[in-house]
């Protein structure tokens, strides 16, 4: 502590200082109170100049093509960059209406939808017209935001849950008329109005829009993978510095205001119909822009990108990062679509990493333990419970069964030796019976994953050293659960199962996610 | 939406005739049963706790999957081992069961240390989306994405699907069925809340949640109550729906819910009567916009009515505008 220069004295404020959050004006205060290590790189980390932070980050993202070229999954890595900055874009955007101004907007993936169907009809073979990047952009983005007006305009005097409503609905209406807008047909009168056809394909349907163009302006052509990647990074660049400056301008205190509280905030004169209409429209524009930027990636638009699954992906991403926080809302993403979506897939070059996404379970069950148990003693007399428990039972299994402990960590027997020391380490830890992905029975993986779940509700209503305890047993069914059930659904439901569970308990462990504020309860 | 054509199927080439018409009442008549149900337990949610209990539709999917369950333990629809009577009856039984202790269950872990924390407005919502979320997805897994066949038309021979004639109408005695359960269990509800002394704390509760708890009521028990009754109640409705349309599939909570979640709001979120009768209305208009207007977007004027509703009168058909006090 002694080569950190104290924190500058804070003047007694005589006043209240109008523009300036309290939260804001405190932070030296707060920076102070942290001592040791963590303190002293919160005290350094203070006094660079946050412009400095964000280029530097920025330069950082930007050689990520660079480095993954040196790699023989150059496309793979660089469009997965590319998908976590198309979900920045996404959370960033989902966070004006959610973090900012507090308004639910469960039709967040219809704007989205449009942005990428917009882009779809207005540059491709399917109507012809092959406009220019730029110009279609900006007709779908004006398009989509007056559409986010629109839907809030007769909305704004509901509050709260009913406008969640007003656009869950809408969100589904949007999907309806995406998977069936193959078929429109004016009360079956097409004819008799001088089309040539009786159904009219605008939406593609379930197959969605193929052959969308690549992005085109002034005769360039982004045509490389690593094209995109800049494209999307150059709009979360704009994108969070423009968020960032309206976040500290008059418009962002008074979102906040209104999402603390809106009686008050309009009692102060704050036109809040205006604000909603805002937050609503601005979210809008954002969701459309990488919708277009997503259509043009995959070359395509199809319904099943714009619904409900993914609309959760993206609350998880900004509540995760913490509603309200930029930085979290693009960290959120990114972690979410690097180490959940993609980690935990099996068979991608991210998974081999992480040796299927066993590092992402086991590393993130002890991330929680360090962070949530203290003192250290606590916390490694548990570890050390949890490895003694495991290899009791895998002692036990062996002794008293022929092929309880004979399994394997693969769905192919071959590849029995993978995973390395990990690999060897789980293997001794948990009892695997043999041959438990080949007969393609799941029912008693099955019950152990319903045992899990109670393990996990029964915890919550412990305290004390009867929680360590039974902590102990818990983690070890969690490590048998993942290896012999979950792992193998690891492509579909698994991940949303782990998203599902992160958003509960995110909210009741820590509302404010990663990076966001706490919420101060006024009474 | 095709599970609506499963039972109107032979109408593809409909005309406008008067039997027609009757045979769409009937069948909205059924469907509108299955969602009033459904929303009732919205309804008594968001009465008491101001909460959009999005789970609420995984839970009628959970409950048709119990239904299911029981019903292949016994030996399927075909050829069961018990009389066709005590199989259905143990069916309903143990899906309501079922589906109340899920109900009670998500209240106690996911809302109620939200509700000890004070937490936000948002954040229960956010959890109930959560929930509903895991409890898909693990369906998924334990029971399959595929769909499990209930195969109603097999029971006893298939007598459930005869159609007998009451008057102007040709009904199956699988939608007299259906209708009399929900009327039975309409009329136990209501007189539940209106003459027994927990359902008098669950009305005050539904009045002030704040004041009721200073007069005494155990106000965590009235809540534990009000979803162990919505959640069976959605239960039943699961056992219904899978008889209906003869199968279950871990996405059919979140399609069948939001509707049903359509008629609460239509019917007034917070008032029983209100919650049956915007099912009714929803059954209906579902079932006459599939003959009448469009089947492919007749979600899309579910919903569009329930816009337009929530924009001209928010409070739905029997709510109470609530002036929101400072």
């Amino acid at each position: 502590m002694s080569d950190v220069p104290p924190a500058e004295p804070q003047p007694e404020p005589s006043g209240p200082q109008i523009g300036v959050d309290e939260w804001v004006a405190r932070s030296a205060e707060r920076a102070e109170t942290h001592g040791g290590l963590v303190g002293r790189a919160r005290g350094v980390y203070e006094r660079v100049p946050k412009p400095a932070v964000f280029l530097f980050v920025v330069a950082l993202a930007a050689l990520i093509p660079v480095l993954a070229s040196q790699s023989d999954n150059d496309i793979y890595f660089v469009r997965v960059g590319t998908v976590a900055l198309v979900f920045a874009l996404l959370a960033l955007g989902l966070n004006v209406a959610v973090g900012f101004a507090g308004l639910l907007d469960l039709g967040y993936i219809a704007y989205y939808g449009v942005g990428a169907y917009g882009y779809a009809m207005l540059s491709s073979d399917k109507f012809g017209l092959h406009w220019q990047a730029w110009q279609s952009i900006v007709v779908v983005v004006v398009v989509s935001a007056l559409l986010g007006f629109a839907l809030a305009l007769p909305s704004r005097r509901l509050v709260g849950d009913y406008l969640a409503i007003v656009t869950l609905f809408f969100g589904q209406i949007f999907y309806v008329i995406v998977t069936q807008g193959y078929r429109v047909s004016f009360l079956g009168l097409n004819k008799d109005l001088g089309f040539d056809r009786a159904n009219w394909d605008l939406t593609g349907g379930p197959n969605g829009i193929a052959n969308v163009d690549r992005f085109t302006a002034f005769g360039f052509t982004a045509s490389s993978e690593r094209a995109y990647f800049y494209v999307t990074l150059t709009a979360v660049v704009v994108v969070f510095a423009g968020l960032s400056l309206v976040n500290r301008s008059r418009t962002g205190r008074a979102w906040r205001a209104l999402r603390d509280d809106h009686l008050a905030a309009q009692a102060m004169s704050v036109p809040i119909n205006w604000l909603k209409l805002m937050a609503v429209g601005v979210g809008a524009a954002v969701a459309a822009l990488a919708g277009t930027i997503n259509s043009a990636l995959l070359q395509g638009a199809f319904p099943d990108d714009y619904n409900t699954q993914v609309l959760i992906i993206i609350y998880a991403m900004v509540i995760l990062g913490g509603a309200g926080s930029l930085v979290g809302a693009v960290v959120g993403a990114v972690v979410v679509e690097v180490l959940m979506l993609e980690g935990l897939r099996p068979q991608t070059p991210i998974s081999d990493w992480t040796f299927n996404g066993r590092w992402v379970v086991y590393g993130g069950i002890l991330l929680v333990l360090v962070v949530a148990i203290r003192p250290w003693r606590r916390l490694a007399a548990i570890l050390g419970g949890v490895v003694a428990f495991g290899v009791v039972v895998h002692a036990i299994v062996a002794a008293t069964t022929t092929k309880g402990t004979d399994g394997l960590l693969n769905t192919a027997p071959e590849t029995f030796e993978e995973g390395g020391w990990l690999g060897w380490l789980i293997r001794h830890w948990l009892a695997l019976p043999a041959d438990t992905y080949a007969q393609g029975t799941k029912v008693p993986f099955n019950i152990a994953l319903a045992g899990l779940i109670a393990l996990v509700l029964c915890l919550t209503l412990l305290r004390g050293w009867k929680r360590d305890v039974l902590l102990v047993p818990t983690i070890w069914l969690a490590g048998f659960v993942w290896e012999t059930r979950l792992v193998l659904e690891a492509s579909g439901p698994t991940r949303l199962l782990l998203l599902g569970a992160l958003l509960i308990v995110l909210m009741t462990a820590r509302p404010q996610g990663l990076f966001g504020k706490p919420r101060v309860e006024i009474v | 939406m095709h599970q609506v054509f499963q039972l109107l199927g032979y109408f593809q080439d409909y005309q406008l005739t008067w039997s027609f018409f009757l045979d769409q009442l009937v069948a909205g008549l059924t469907l509108g049963s299955v969602y009033g149900l459904i929303a009732i337990g919205y309804s008594m949610v968001y009465g008491i706790l101001k909460l959009l209990n999005f789970a609420h539709g995984e839970v009628f999917m959970i409950g048709s999957y119990i239904g299911y369950f029981v019903l292949t333990a016994f030996g399927g629809a075909a050829d069961p081992d018990l009389p066709y009577a005590l199989v259905i009856a143990l069916m309903f039984a143990a899906a309501m069961l079922g589906a109340g202790t899920l109900g009670v269950v998500i209240e106690r872990f996911a809302y109620r240390p939200l509700r000890e924390k004070r937490a936000s407005r948002i954040a229960p919502l956010i959890s109930a989306l959560g929930v509903s979320f895991c409890l898909q997805q693990l369906a998924v897994i334990f029971f399959g994405s595929a769909p499990k066949q209930y195969d109603s038309f097999a029971i006893d021979g298939g007598s459930l699907f005869t159609r007998v004639s009451i008057g102007p109408f040709e009904i199956q005695y699988m939608q007299i069925f259906v209708i009399v359960l929900t009327v039975i269990l309409m009329l136990g509800l209501t007189i539940f809340v209106a003459r027994t002394q927990v359902g008098r704390a669950m009305r005050a509760t539904s009045f002030d949640l704040e004041a009721a708890s200073m007069m005494g009521i155990n106000v965590d028990r009235v809540i534990v109550v009000t979803f162990l009754i919505g959640s069976a109640l959605a239960g039943a409705a699961g056992v219904m729906n899978g008889l209906i349309f003869q199968n279950v599939d871990p996405y059919v909570g979140f399609q069948v819910g939001l509707i049903a979640f359509a008629a609460a709001v239509i019917g007034g979120i917070g008032s029983i009567p209100g919650a049956m009768l915007g099912g009714l209305a929803i059954g209906l208009g579902r079932a006459l916009s599939v003959g009448f207007v469009s089947s492919a977007y007749q979600d899309v004027i579910v919903f569009a009515i329930l816009i337009g509703f929530l924009l001209l009168r928010p409070s739905g058909i029997f709510g109470v505008p609530a002036p929101s006090k400072v």
